[in-house]
């Protein structure tokens, strides 16, 4: 640790080493910023290669923006990187899009909802609001009534092309054009409404036949502004935006989004609440792989097999519904505990879905899995390195498959993850159909630990108390959580009030689909569609 | 008024529950100079619409999965003749506006409807759809979908059960039911302009001809 | 057994003797109720198959599929063939307008000519060429020109992408069918059917021609199957890639032929399977068994035909339902490096066999 904090001073002597944070971050100055990023990311002893987060917030005076990093190959070694822009106005910093690819999206989503231009940056366009959004939405003095509802269409110049900052040799920064597609390509446009892309998702696609060229994912057709409501709510308010996101994985987000709050209130959560909380995670993680297996199958045009997927899946819709009422979006979890306690008949109905899961995935594996035809096209296709995957931050089922051991169950053990034995499922290829066997073994994995955990609930209360306004202590909050995509991460900056004063959510499926760039290229666009089934994104945790 | 029995797939009239809403509605339709359903041939024809409503594959968020339990083993709408989702808007029947529309997604949600083929339905599924839902207070989010399209029935929830949307399909085909073909009156589309002041227009216009003939 | 031919020459002598009509006017009478028979039964056919398919794929699926719509869901089919003819047709602003409407009558047309020429039931014919196989052939392929005419002409991009898709997997899976047709003439040593049914009297060609018509048999099986543009092979179409494929644009009664084209054709390469494989309407005899035989022969001929048909039609329906679809290279691959290899070897020693 002292180590990494020498080196640091070393590459930016402005460096400030902040006190009494959950992980260790720095404030550098803005100039020195790429400086400090490239040897972050170059030098062998240092090695973060994974950006996991770009948090951009308003400061009052300034704009300011948090880097999350860690270093997959030193123990996860996690560290945060702040700078700040000088001014509101013509807010400027030098973009890290060359180091990390992730940062090509993170930082256009900065630019989008604060404005802060970054210089060097390939493609700098408003990634989910509209090109002729006026204002930029997260910051303090934004007003939400400035874009009223609009029916004329996008025009196509505008999000085909943009302006884009460059440093010449003198350090100026000049500006040139960038324009996304040429004139002779045959761009055929998926989406937004499109069945294979799962929500409303744009692909556009130049195509040279049936292969696919070069793809632009566009975003933004169901941003809801989630991160700028959560501003103005209090925090059990936004458990239930937080199940909105990922609506697959519900449960597990909302678990998330407990967690970071009870570890700011240094609240003790009852064991009882932290095993059922435990259980409804991987029941979730369940439901969710099976409907990304379920619409995996459908993408390829094999119809049977989804249905078989949202039959079994309704068994676990049903056990939720009996313990907590709701079926998709369970309410749940609560700060500090559980909303009621389980349903009498809970463990008895867990414990018979397990023996029926296992038997039916032996079927899954017959009717799919084992399908010349199927078969044959998963291995042909969609591969993502073990490389990419992590500069692009591919996290969840499809980075294991990449053979990247990010499991946060595994790094960074919460709840009652630390109490049973589970293997961390990694394939080592890498393809399309590493990613769908990840995920079926994965449900294996997660029967296995709800099997560890069902008979050993402990009695007890099921909630701790709280007061009946939570307010949050001053200070930066991280908790990161495995949600069925991957890497779910919640920020809550809190000035201590009953409202934090910025949320964001690290989404696993925003970078998956920037992870199509490099798995697409060259296939056919029939695989196009299936890739994008493996890789298995949810739109609106993306847009949010 | 009171209006004739419907029955919908052998279901009385009396299971449903908001009946005056269907009396009102035609008691509405006749006010306006429409005719309802009378003729036989239109007895036919409504018969065939309401048992053959194919929807279009259309989910922008969380109630798209229920959607999708719909149409799975469960609840298999399948068996009211909803069977055929259609990817293509040109020969779907009636659109699910299952999930949130946000201000972007406003204009293809309009062109979407408009690439429909008459006679089309809506139903604006769930919390988002109808009003805005939870995210009434975003700046990105349209307060209902009913400002852009127009809506044929709503279903609460969020998301709504599997059983709610079955009972808001046959809400539907009741209505259908009660619609006369041959008279069914067409929105004029006009580009770019938001269903609530079309509707404001046609609104002021009749009353003005009410005027006139008075 | 019920021959039909009494029935036909009945009305034949009905016309020409009792009505005194000249030949031009008993022809004309003749070829309008010809027509209208078999329009009758292009329809009835459509309706029966969509209502089984729908059935057999819930069944499949674990769903009851249609049974509200009149007793366990019959009517259902109805109900959606009125929604459908009542459909608004829009007009596509810049689209190619005539070949835009004209593309669903060649699909139309390319599987209506076909019918003419199969022989439903003993003497239930309406046309018994002497090239009936090459007849048969040659305008079920029209099919095509109306796919690829209707995705050219759409102005849509999924429209032409699956149109020109399914000029590539058409075309070339008609290869595979011939050559699987052609090897049951050379045993039946002629292209007309009624001969090639008739020839299979003593035996169905599945069961006499040994190992060379079982591959053809398959053969045939897998290439029809893609012909009619169904799961694995519905890349035309691809539901999940190109939203609807070349129809993406049609509505109302111009999307009901294509829809209604589908099943029919499916039926078609049932029926030719059967003609040429499974007996036609010729029932099952086994030489030695007399008893046996004349057992089968009191089931009427038209049943022997639907029957088999059924049977084919399920074997497509269990694929359809179970498989997912084809890549766009693994389809030709299958073609021009399995499919077409194997039928020209199998074609060559049928030839060889038959002269020995």
């Amino acid at each position: 640790m002292e180590n990494l904090k020498e080196k640091i001073q070393a590459i930016a002597p402005s460096a400030v080493f902040e006190e009494n944070t959950q992980v260790l971050t720095v404030d550098v100055d803005k100039n020195e910023l790429h400086q400090l990023a490239e040897n972050l990311k170059n030098d062998e002893s240092l090695a973060f290669d994974y950006l996991q987060d770009i948090i951009g917030l308003d400061l009052g005076d300034a704009l300011g923006v948090n880097y999350r990093l860690f270093s997959t190959k030193n123990n996860n070694q996690a560290l945060v990187v702040k700078t700040k822009t000088d001014d509101r106005e013509n807010p400027t910093l030098h973009s890290v899009s060359n180091l990390w690819q992730s940062a090509n999206l993170y930082e256009r989503e900065v630019y989008d909802f604060l404005g802060i231009k970054f210089i060097g940056h390939p493609d700098l366009r408003r990634l989910f609001l509209r090109p002729d959004w006026k204002g930029f939405p997260l910051r303090k003095d934004y007003d939400i009534e400035s874009n009223p509802v609009t029916l004329k269409n996008e025009s196509v110049e505008e999000f085909e092309g943009s302006e884009k900052l460059e440093l010449d040799s003198n350090g100026h920064i000049k500006e040139s054009n960038f324009q996304l597609f040429d004139d002779k390509d045959y761009v055929v446009s998926f989406g937004p409404q499109h069945p294979s892309t799962h929500g409303v998702l744009q692909l556009r696609v130049s195509l040279n036949g049936e292969t696919v060229k070069h793809i632009d994912p566009n975003f933004g057709y169901i941003h809801r502004g989630i991160e700028k409501m959560c501003e103005s709510y209090t925090y059990p308010k936004i458990l239930h935006l937080c199940e909105r996101l990922d609506y697959l994985s519900a449960a597990i987000n909302r678990h998330g989004f407990c967690l970071c709050v009870e570890k700011a209130l240094e609240l003790e959560v009852p064991e009882r609440a932290v095993y059922v909380r435990t259980i409804f995670d991987e029941l979730t993680r369940i439901a969710s792989h099976l409907l990304g297996w379920a619409s995996m199958a459908n993408d390829m045009g094999a119809i049977t097999a989804f249905i078989y997927g949202m039959r079994d899946r309704e068994k676990i819709m049903d056990i939720f519904e009996e313990t907590a009422g709701g079926r998709l979006f369970t309410n749940y979890s609560v700060i500090g505990g559980l909303m009621q306690d389980i349903h009498p008949n809970f463990q008895k109905r867990v414990k018979e879905f397990i023996p029926y899961m296992r038997k039916m995935l032996k079927e899954y594996h017959t009717l799919f899995t084992n399908n010349p035809i199927a078969k044959q096209r998963m291995l042909s296709a969609g591969w993502l390195k073990i490389d990419d995957a992590i500069s692009y931050g591919v996290t969840g089922p499809s980075g294991r498959a990449s053979n990247w051991h990010n499991d946060i169950r595994k790094i960074e053990p919460y709840a009652a993850y630390n109490k049973v034995n589970f293997n961390e499922i990694t394939r080592e290829n890498g393809g399309s159909f590493d990613r769908y066997m990840v995920r079926l073994d994965e449900i294996l994995e997660s029967l296995s630990i709800i099997e560890q955990l069902i008979d050993n609930i402990p009695d007890g209360d099921y909630k701790a108390k709280t007061k009946p306004i939570i307010k949050l202590p001053e200070g930066e909050f991280y908790q990161r959580v495995e949600n069925a995509r991957g890497d779910f991460n919640i920020y809550i900056n809190s000035k201590g009030d009953k409202t934090p004063y910025r949320v964001k959510f690290r989404s696993p499926s925003e970078t998956l689909v920037s992870a199509l760039e490099p798995t697409v290229k060259g296939e056919k666009i029939a695989d196009l569609i299936m890739i994008g089934g493996s890789l298995d994104y949810v739109i609106p945790c993306i847009d949010r | 008024m009171k209006i004739k029995s419907i029955h919908i797939k052998n279901i009385p009239n009396e299971e449903f529950k908001d009946n005056e809403y269907l009396e009102q509605y035609v008691e509405e339709l006749k006010k306006n100079g429409t005719s309802v359903a009378v003729t036989k041939l239109s007895d036919l024809l409504n018969w065939g619409h309401s048992n053959s409503v194919w929807p279009l594959t259309f989910g922008t968020s969380c109630c798209a999965i229920e959607f999708m339990c719909v149409a799975a083993a469960r609840n298999d709408f399948a068996r009211f003749g909803w069977e055929v989702t259609r990817n293509s808007p040109r020969q779907a029947d009636v659109i699910f506006v299952s999930g949130t529309i946000v201000k972007k997604m406003a204009p293809v949600l309009k062109r979407l409807y408009d690439q429909m083929a008459e006679p089309k339905y809506v139903i604006a599924m769930g919390g988002c759809a109808s009003t805005g839902g939870p995210f009434q207070s975003s700046y990105s989010v349209v307060k209902g979908v009913d400002q852009i399209i127009p809506v044929d029935v709503y279903i609460p929830g969020c998301p709504p059960r599997p059983e709610a949307v079955l009972y808001g399909m046959m809400q539907l085909a009741r209505k259908i039911k009660l619609e006369n073909y041959f008279a069914k009156e067409r929105l004029e589309i006009k580009e770019n302009v938001p269903l609530a002041e079309i509707a404001k227009e046609n609104k002021a216009a009749k009353q003005e001809k009410a005027a006139a003939a008075k | 057994m019920f021959d039909f031919k009494i029935v036909t020459s009945w009305i034949d002598n009905l016309l020409r003797v009792d009505l005194g009509l000249d030949n031009f006017w008993t022809l004309a009478i003749e070829f309008i109720l010809v027509g209208v028979a078999l329009l009758a039964a292009y329809a009835l056919i459509a309706l029966v198959l969509i209502y089984a398919e729908r059935k057999i794929c819930a069944f499949f699926q674990c769903r009851i599929g249609p049974d509200r719509v009149g007793k366990w869901g019959l009517i259902q089919v109805i109900a959606d063939m009125i929604k459908i003819l009542t459909k608004e047709i829009i007009p596509i602003k810049r689209s190619e307008k005539l070949l835009f409407f004209l593309a669903p009558f060649f699909v139309i047309i390319g599987s209506f000519l076909t019918f003419g020429a199969l022989p439903f039931a003993k003497g239930l014919h309406a046309i018994d060429f002497n090239i009936g196989v090459l007849y048969i052939l040659a305008v079920s392929s029209l099919g095509v020109i109306g796919i690829v005419l209707a995705g050219w002409s759409s102005n849509n991009k999924y429209s032409l992408i699956g149109a020109m898709r399914a000029g590539a997997q058409l075309i070339s899976y008609e290869i595979s069918a011939g050559l699987a047709l052609m090897t049951m003439v050379v045993l039946a040593g002629s292209m007309q059917l009624s001969t090639i049914v008739e020839s299979q009297a003593d035996g169905w060609f599945i069961f006499k021609g040994g190992i060379f018509a079982l591959v053809a048999f398959v053969i045939y099986l897998i290439a029809g199957h893609a012909e009619t543009n169904r799961g694995p092979f519905d890349l035309p179409e691809s539901e999940s890639e190109l939203t609807a494929g070349y129809h993406t644009e049609y509505s109302g009664i111009m999307f009901g032929f294509y829809y209604v084209a589908e099943y029919t054709n499916l039926f078609i390469i049932s029926a030719i399977a059967t003609t040429m494989f499974l007996g036609g309407w010729m029932p099952l005899h086994i030489p030695g068994l007399d008893g046996f035989n004349q057992v089968m022969d009191y089931i009427p001929s038209a049943v022997w035909f639907f029957g088999k048909c059924a049977f084919c039609i399920f074997l497509a329906l269990w694929v359809r339902w179970s498989y997912p679809r084809l890549r766009i290279d693994q389809l030709l691959k299958l073609e021009w490096k399995i499919l077409m290899p194997i039928s020209l070897i199998n074609i060559a020693a049928v030839a060889v066999a038959v002269t020995i």
